[in-house]
């Protein structure tokens, strides 16, 4: 298997497996949508992608800013550089209740701390025991309303074998539950996840079993690779393609925004 | 309900007159304006046994829950923001240290709705959450609610019910009217909520100046104001002092070790 911190590409352009996973989030996300940006990776790729091809992305964080423009990558979501460049800032009820509840938000941007082959998140706790776990996560945060109510869910995580798992310890956010119509049944009107961005590859749902299937590796990277970092069978898509290599300007513009980055932040 | 007028006074006598053991206590602030020093004269009270609310619980509880004054966590999510864990709260959790920490656990969406329920007098809020996911087995607040109008089931959270709120603000006018403006996050709800009200500011002004997308608290809301300079700190408090963004990072080699944390806390807190 290839190690992930090896560098790929030849000669000026080379990157690593971290920025690639990136960039490929980054070209996720379309021109014009409105995204709720959760800090770390997914603010990164969102910033990104505001400056490379979707100038008119709306970025939205659950502090309550509204068309955040931030000059540097900010360490929390409540930096106060979102609150003075955002076009409005409203209170947590409301950010919750009138802005993504209702569906106004196109795509959910999550990160996981492991995700099973429907695509479910378990931010919570690793172990047998939600009492006593082996070791407590963050917890939920916004995340469970943001997997519900987002036309779209992208989520963002690197794939290793304790990260990709046959069963979650905890289910924190629903994705497509056990595969099937079961988002429909359950009164879900959000989509759910519709790609998994790792450092290794990109994983979509069957647009009808819902299971994740692997549709894109990065360059460098086989779909044997992936299978060595997933805990079940990974299915693979007929043909699967290898993500376009980082264009001189993606790799640029993320390096300065990386460059940027308050020390604290880095 | 006619509230007593407002009193400006010292932080260690608001703290002492409205916080007593085995309360409820909510300091709230969404990544800004985080009550910290209000935290840390609660610490240095002694008191203990108290539920804290809060929906990111961050250095300020990691330091309350490390030093003993914590039975019982309802929160949505904690950590060190953009950093990583809260090792006091982790090991109180994982390893019942310094004792056993019960937990109510919650989103932000849940947490939010039980603000506004609470500061709105209803017995509980309504809201399309949860679905699916396993928090709803472990945390009794959450049930299911049908709509009498649609019968379609949605999910229903309980009002928080808290002893006392504490926030931080920019500004209180001398009859204790209390402004803040930047990320406002859920404070207005969690003020509205207390039975009593703890609001530490920057500074008195003579007269508020109204400000765009700023939220005016009315001192008959609030029982006491207390001056306390950076008292969000690291936190910070938009247009007054900055995010110190290197002390978040700089807590988590504090707070791995229970002796590194415990002297840190002499040091810093408990001689303050």
């Amino acid at each position: 298997m290839s190690s992930r911190a090896d560098q790929q590409g030849a000669g000026a352009a080379t990157w690593t497996a971290a920025e690639m996973m990136t960039i490929a989030a980054a070209r996720a996300l379309p021109d014009g949508a409105t995204c709720l940006v959760g800090i770390g990776l997914p603010s990164t790729a969102a910033n990104l992608a505001r400056r490379v091809h979707a100038g008119g992305l709306v970025l939205v964080y659950e502090s309550g800013t509204i068309g955040s423009k931030p000059e540097y990558l900010p360490l929390s979501i409540g930096d106060g550089i979102l609150a003075e460049t955002a076009d409005t800032v409203v209170g947590i009820v409301e950010i919750f209740n009138y802005w993504l509840q209702p569906g106004r938000i196109d795509v959910g941007f999550l990160g996981a701390a492991q995700i099973d082959r429907f695509a479910n998140i378990n931010t919570t706790v690793i172990g047998p025991s939600y009492a006593s776990p082996t070791v407590r996560l963050p917890g939920a945060g916004g995340a469970p309303e943001i997997a519900a109510s987002c036309r779209e869910v992208i989520i963002v995580t690197r794939q290793t074998r304790e990260r990709f798992v046959e069963r979650l310890d905890f289910v924190t956010s629903f994705g497509h539950g056990a595969g099937g119509d079961e988002r429909r049944r359950l009164g879900l009107r959000g989509g759910g996840p519709a790609a998994v961005i790792t450092d290794l590859g990109v994983l979509e749902p069957d647009p009808v079993t819902r299971e994740l299937v692997l549709t894109h590796v990065h360059p460098g990277v086989t779909p044997a690779d992936a299978q060595a970092a997933t805990g079940w069978e990974l299915r693979l898509a007929p043909t699967v393609e290898t993500t376009p290599p980082p264009t001189e300007e993606e790799l640029r513009v993320l390096r300065e925004l990386e460059a940027a980055r308050p020390a604290a932040a880095r | 309900m006619t509230r007593p007028p407002t009193q400006i006074v010292p932080l260690q006598e608001a703290i002492a007159k409205i916080v007593r053991d085995g309360d409820t206590v909510a300091l709230e602030g969404f990544t800004h304006l985080i009550p910290t020093v209000a935290g840390q004269e609660i610490i240095r009270q002694g008191r203990r046994d108290l539920t804290l609310v809060r929906m990111t619980p961050d250095i300020v509880y990691d330091q309350m829950i490390g030093m003993g004054c914590a039975r019982r966590l309802v929160f949505s999510w904690g950590g060190n923001p953009g950093v990583g864990s809260l090792h006091r709260f982790r090991d109180a959790i994982e390893h019942g240290w310094p004792g056993p920490l019960e937990l109510e656990e919650h989103s932000h969406a849940g947490m939010a709705n039980r603000y506004a329920a609470g500061a709105s007098g209803l017995p509980f809020a309504v809201l399309r959450g949860y679905v699916g996911s396993d928090l709803v087995t472990h945390t009794p607040s959450i049930k299911e609610v049908t709509c009498p109008f649609t019968g379609e089931v949605l999910s229903a959270v309980s009002a928080l019910e808290l002893d006392v709120a504490v926030i931080h603000a920019q500004q209180a006018d001398t009859a204790g009217n209390v402004q803040l403006w930047g990320i406002v996050g859920v404070q207005k709800e969690a003020v509205l909520c207390g039975r009593r009200a703890l609001v530490t500011v920057e500074e008195v002004v003579e007269t508020l100046e109204p400000r765009p997308g700023a939220i005016v608290l009315p001192h008959w809301a609030i029982d006491y104001v207390s001056v306390v300079p950076n008292g969000a700190h690291p936190s910070y408090t938009h247009d007054y002092t900055q995010r110190d963004n290197d002390f978040y990072v700089a807590w988590d080699a504090i707070s791995r070790d229970r002796n590194t944390f415990t002297r840190w806390m002499e040091d810093h807190v408990l001689s303050g």
